[in-house]
């Protein structure tokens, strides 16, 4: 798929949440933390991430994410907080067309 | 089979890239058909899944080159389509849709002939071996169904 622009990947990643979890979609926001805020657990997740590679073409690396996370490389907001979500997607979608 | 150690596959028949089939007999005597039902045995449908699930999870064992185990997550859109009886042969296909991050998305195939007798997709999530032990018990299991590990 072509980059799409970022305020559209916010969306975008939100409808996927808000339907795969059942999450309101009003709760979604740039500021909400997908754990923290809006509950999303383990399971839940795994389908977002699902939905997410399919829709964009990519795959997401939940695994370095949380391999980062844990070791003290990156914060959790930087993959886990919608707003930078979205950017963490955008980059993924832009170096699959580099 | 052995349904009292939840060893559902017998034998892998062929393994491609994307795709694993294995055949499962279903023994003709088990203290599982003594409850499921008596005077009238059937393969419990949450013995079907569990075959799905191991032929999956066989797949993506040896697409790791058995270096990272995988655990059932979730069974979506199951269907029993039919009833499985004492001594059936079965053919399992495992057929993988989506390898993610930390996850895969298969689609599972139970066949008695040329009969479906269920199918799911199934999620797995894939992770390292908690123990060495339990790798060399599984890469034993592995070569003993014919999975070249």
């Amino acid at each position: 798929m072509s980059q799409a622009a970022p305020d559209q990947t916010f969306e975008t990643i939100a409808d996927i949440i808000a339907e795969t979890a059942n999450v309101d979609r009003a709760k979604i926001t740039p500021e909400a933390h997908v754990i923290n805020d809006l509950g999303i657990d383990s399971l839940d997740f795994l389908d977002i991430v699902f939905e997410i590679d399919k829709r964009f073409g990519i795959k997401v690396p939940v695994e370095a994410w949380t391999e980062q996370v844990n070791s003290g490389k990156a914060p959790a907001e930087q993959f886990f907080v919608m707003g930078p979500l979205a950017e963490r997607i955008e980059e993924l979608v832009a170096a699959k067309q580099a | 089979m052995r349904l009292e150690y939840f060893e559902m596959i017998d034998r892998v028949t062929s393994r491609e890239e994307a795709r694993l089939v294995a055949e499962a007999r279903v023994p003709e005597a088990s203290p599982v058909f003594e409850g499921h039902f008596p005077g009238f045995p059937l393969l419990p449908g949450v013995l079907m899944v569990e075959t799905m699930a191991q032929a999956c999870g066989w797949l993506m064992l040896a697409r790791s080159g058995f270096t990272r185990m995988a655990l059932l997550a979730k069974v979506g859109e199951a269907k029993m389509r039919g009833m499985v009886k004492p001594g059936a042969i079965l053919t399992v296909t495992a057929e993988l849709i989506h390898d993610g991050s930390g996850y895969a998305v298969l689609k599972g195939i139970l066949a008695d002939g040329n009969t479906r007798v269920a199918e799911a997709e199934l999620t797995l999530r894939t992770m390292t071996f908690p123990s060495p032990d339990l790798e060399q018990a599984v890469r034993t299991r592995a070569a003993a169904i014919g999975l070249a590990a």
